[in-house]
């Protein structure tokens, strides 16, 4: 460790920590010490508790019973100002930036300074740009956050926190939507803070970053500590372990797939300047991966097939055959469906409970004359919750009060009613925890199986290996490379491909 | 893992639960009608045909055949089917009546005149609780004042009387069907405010048509109908034309129902030339002011329209298309909902049950103006948002709506009956409005 501090004060120390909901203990006295300029680990299965103890330290909310310190002192957290002044900073998963303010507008927001009512512009954007060098990340102050890229919104967070004197940063899953580089550029700027003396509490699934910036693992499950090494002690196997707590075999299941002719044919797809002539074919029971770069033009391929985003030129066949595809709708009749990435925009309706979700697309197979057949529809959802092990009450459970594993199992059910013949996956394992990524994989290899054709985007190389039968590569728009042997290639040969 | 468990209570346990949650309301609904009630608390006097034989049965028990009986009531509808069923009784009962006085008391006067004039005696006068009142009767030693027989008063609250609550349905029934198609609208995270002008807009229209095509005393229900369904569709089309500006052009739809509600409103004053249309047929009121098995016919009209509403939002593909649509748009269409067509469906049956509306309206107060509907559509938001849908839209339902506008009619006119002072109801109305978005937001909380 760089740092010259007492090691014996703990920077932040939580005792006993105690938290129900009606009908949930979310945390049972856990314990959490961090000493300064240290990266501490949080893992545990989605459900675990991360999110709850997360909450209590930023305020949101207070614990029935346990205590925080800071440095020694006994601290109340009662409010999201409280943790402020007690120097703790938190950057959540989804940023809360006001999109229509700068960089230095969002830094100072709620906190300007002012001489009668005007603000100091000028001091302001100094303050906010040295504090950007600080970071040693070149980030524009004067546009809109909400032009920014996810990295540089990040950033924006992170200079926030410091602005307000952290001493403690909380980072929950902050590479979830960064690219490779993009991720070791924020890893070096939390070694950079560590040697700071600032202290990290890192939250992410992506267990190889952890190997990469953790000091100390802390696990949680079912709200229990149930675990706590110092990083050299662990292997990535026995981490799995401890989060799941039985033993898994490996991360990707086995695969051997009959790949017979082409299903899916589309060429030429071009719209605007962000998908450029992109021609690609996907097999009878093949997987076909495609990675890339954030902002590579992956999603915005897969959202023309389905309609969603209007094409400007190309075509797309289905078992040769041309299809119109002017929406979804005309997709989902044609037989191609769309798991999107992001569960609670576009994949779910959180209102609605999970059984009507499922029926979403599926409502023409489940009416008559415009009439729901509600017990049609009950029994097949049924069928699923039992073979995809969908953890939910009752059926009226509404979608938005489930984990993040539970509610992809929900999108996948009512995608898997509609038996469409293109299966495409966007970052199908994105924020879900180990336990269930195996079942998605073994759900993915066994509609290969069934003889469908299916595309998967994904981020995460080892994922991208593990699963696909072929690789599509793509950077600006562009399939810049296909790979056919899946089995030679390296993670570093596909990351130098994607950079372009 | 603590998030599935987060509703780890029983399904049974829970259809309670969501019926408190769902519908809440109609304990407030109760629990008002029970406050009124009390308030209200007080003597009434029968009336109508039942009270008159009743009367009558007690006269002709006490003197029997041969006695001769004067009836005195005033000219009032109540008053002669009082008159007309006692008279009915005593005659099946050999009483004599010696004359039956519909009127003011010079009329008793001028009729006990000319029955003592007539040798006739008089054994017994039925009157009611007004006319027995009167002081006519001493004057006549014949008579004297201790002859009178009057229904004998009870205690009832005069907000649970049958006419009342009849009353108050008639008038909640318009604005409860325009609610209908407000709720559908909040659904899906829109607005209407163009209802109230709709309303004038049909009003006028329906009345110009009948009067000019259809205004001779022969014509027959078809050609009003026909009138009516022109108006009507043009309700609908000023609905379609705003469901086309949302979904086409992505216009909020506060702004574009905002212009709409001008537009339809200088339409109507136009076409009217800013007058009333009073020239309507009798045959036109039926719709708004008549009763069918002694229910007025817009509330008929109501609880059919409510009845499909509710069966549309809940058994129909429709329904969750609605409430897709409003609890997040992009994952519905993402899902294959058709949008645009739900959309323009929704603002087109908004406008067409304004028209609607409008046309009750007009018939009820037997003219077609274009000051109808004022500021309807924020009674009917209030309506609906009292009844519990979220204005962020995919949360709501429709007998929650119904609900609502009661709730409101039934404080309007409990605080009538309690002689509350007009602009403290307002007052009033603007709390009972806040505090039920109180309630429900409370309620979500926690």
């Amino acid at each position: 460790m760089p740092v010259a501090v007492p090691a014996e004060v703990p920077l932040l120390k939580m005792r006993g920590i105690d938290k129900s909901f009606p009908g949930v203990h979310a945390l049972r006295s856990v314990d959490l010490s961090l000493k300064r300029g240290e990266v501490l680990a949080l893992l545990g299965e989605n459900g675990a508790g991360k999110s709850t103890l997360i909450k209590i330290l930023s305020g949101a909310y207070r614990p029935d019973s346990g205590k925080i310190e800071i440095e020694g002192a006994e601290v109340e957290i009662g409010s999201p100002s409280d943790a402020i002044a007690a120097g703790i900073g938190i950057i959540y998963q989804e940023f809360n930036l006001v999109p229509a303010l700068s960089a230095w507008e969002n830094i100072f927001l709620g906190r300007e300074r002012t001489t009668a009512g005007f603000v100091h512009r000028s001091e302001q954007r100094k303050l906010a740009a040295r504090l950007f060098e600080k970071i040693g990340v070149e980030v524009p102050v004067d546009v809109p956050c909400g032009r920014l890229s996810v990295a540089q919104q990040q950033i924006v967070e992170i200079a926030k926190t410091l602005s307000q004197d952290a001493r403690l940063i909380v980072m929950d899953e902050p590479s979830a939507a960064l690219t490779p580089q993009e991720v070791d550029r924020l890893l070096a700027i939390i070694r950079d803070l560590t040697a700071r003396g600032i202290g990290i509490v890192y939250i992410s699934h992506r267990l190889d970053e952890i190997f990469e910036i953790a000091d100390r693992v802390i696990f949680l499950r079912d709200g229990e500590h149930v675990g706590e090494a110092s990083i050299e002690k662990l292997t990535l196997q026995s981490m799995i372990e401890t989060m799941v707590g039985r033993t898994i075999d490996q991360e990707f299941p086995e695969h051997q797939h009959q790949v017979g002719e082409p299903r899916l044919v589309v060429k030429g797809l071009c719209r605007a300047d962000v998908v450029r002539d992109v021609s690609f074919g996907v097999r009878r029971g093949e997987v076909l991966g495609i990675t890339g770069l954030v902002g590579a033009g992956r999603t915005e391929t897969m959202r023309l097939i389905f309609g969603a985003d209007p094409l400007d030129v190309g075509t797309i066949e289905l078992d040769g055959v041309p299809l119109q595809i002017r929406n979804p709708r005309d997709a989902i009749r044609a037989g191609i469906c769309l798991l999107t990435e992001d569960r609670k925009s576009q994949g779910l309706v959180l209102g609605l409970s999970v059984l009507e979700n499922f029926g979403l697309p599926n409502i023409r197979e489940f009416s008559r004359a415009g009439m729901m057949d509600r017990r049609q529809e009950r029994a097949e959802f049924g069928k699923y919750v039992d073979s995809l092990k969908i953890k939910i009450p009752h059926h009226e459970q509404l979608a938005k009060n489930l984990s993040g594993g539970n509610q992809q199992k929900v999108v996948l059910a009512k995608w898997l009613q509609c038996n469409t013949e293109v299966v495409m996956f966007d970052e199908p394992t994105r924020g879900i925890d180990v336990g269930t990524k195996y079942e998605i994989y073994l759900l993915i290899n066994q509609l290969a199986r069934q003889g469908k054709a299916i595309v998967m985007i994904s981020s995460e190389l080892p994922e991208v290996l593990g699963m696909s039968d072929r690789i599509l590569v793509m950077h600006e728009g562009r399939v810049v490379s296909e790979i056919e042997d899946v089995a030679s290639v390296t993670q570093q040969q596909i990351m130098h491909l994607a950079v372009g | 893992m603590s998030d599935h468990t987060a509703g780890n209570d029983k399904s049974g346990q829970n259809v309670l639960g969501r019926f408190v949650t769902d519908y809440g309301m109609v304990f407030v609904l109760l629990l008002l009608g029970v406050l009124f009630s009390m308030l209200t608390f007080t003597e009434q006097h029968p009336t109508g045909a039942d009270a008159g034989v009743a009367v009558a049965s007690v006269v002709a028990n006490q003197l029997g055949a041969g006695a001769s009986v004067l009836i005195v009531t005033r000219d009032t509808a109540g008053d002669s089917a009082f008159n007309e069923a006692a008279a009915e009784h005593l005659e099946d009962h050999g009483v004599a009546v010696v004359a039956r006085v519909q009127g003011s008391p010079a009329d008793a006067r001028a009729a006990i005149e000319e029955a003592l004039a007539s040798g006739n005696s008089i054994d017994a006068v039925i009157a009611n609780n007004v006319t027995a009142k009167w002081t006519v009767y001493a004057r006549y030693p014949e008579v004297g004042s201790e002859k009178i027989v009057k229904p004998d008063p009870y205690y009832w609250p005069t907000f649970l009387k049958s006419t009342n609550l009849l009353g108050v349905a008639n008038q909640t029934a318009i604005y409860a069907i325009i609610a209908i198609g407000m709720t559908m609208v909040i659904i899906t995270a829109g607005i209407d405010l163009s209802v109230g002008s709709l309303v004038a807009l049909a009003s006028v229209i329906s009345a110009m048509l009948i009067r000019d095509l259809a205004s001779g005393a022969d014509t027959g229900a078809p050609a009003m109908v026909l009138c009516c369904m022109a108006a009507l569709l043009v309700c609908a089309l000023a609905g379609a034309f705003t469901g086309v500006m949302v979904t086409a052009f992505k216009i909020p739809p506060f702004i574009v129902t905002l212009a709409v509600m001008m537009m339809a409103s200088g339409l109507a004053f136009r076409l009217s030339e800013g007058r009333s249309i009073p020239e309507l047929p009798r045959s036109f009121f039926w719709l708004g002011s008549e009763s069918t098995l002694g229910i007025p016919n817009p509330v008929i009209l109501m609880l059919g329209l409510y009845l499909l509403a509710h069966i549309v939002m809940t058994r129909m593909s429709f329904g969750r298309y609605v409430y897709a649509i409003g609890g997040n748009r992009e994952a519905a269409r993402l899902s294959g909902v058709p949008v645009v067509g739900v959309l323009l469906a929704v603002y087109t049956i908004c406008g067409a049950l304004a028209g609607l509306g409008g046309i009750m309206l007009a018939s009820q107060l037997a003219a077609g103006d274009p000051k109808f509907g004022l500021m309807y559509e924020l009674e009917v938001i209030a309506a609906v948002v009292v009844g519990g849908t979220s204005l962020m839209g995919g949360e709501g339902k429709i007998f929650g709506t119904l609900i609502g506008a009661f709730i409101i009619a039934v404080i309007k006119n409990g605080m009538n009956l309690t002689d509350v002072d007009p602009f403290n109801q307002k007052i009033v109305l603007g709390a009972v409005l806040l505090g039920a978005v109180l309630i429900d937001t409370l309620k979500r909380r926690s």
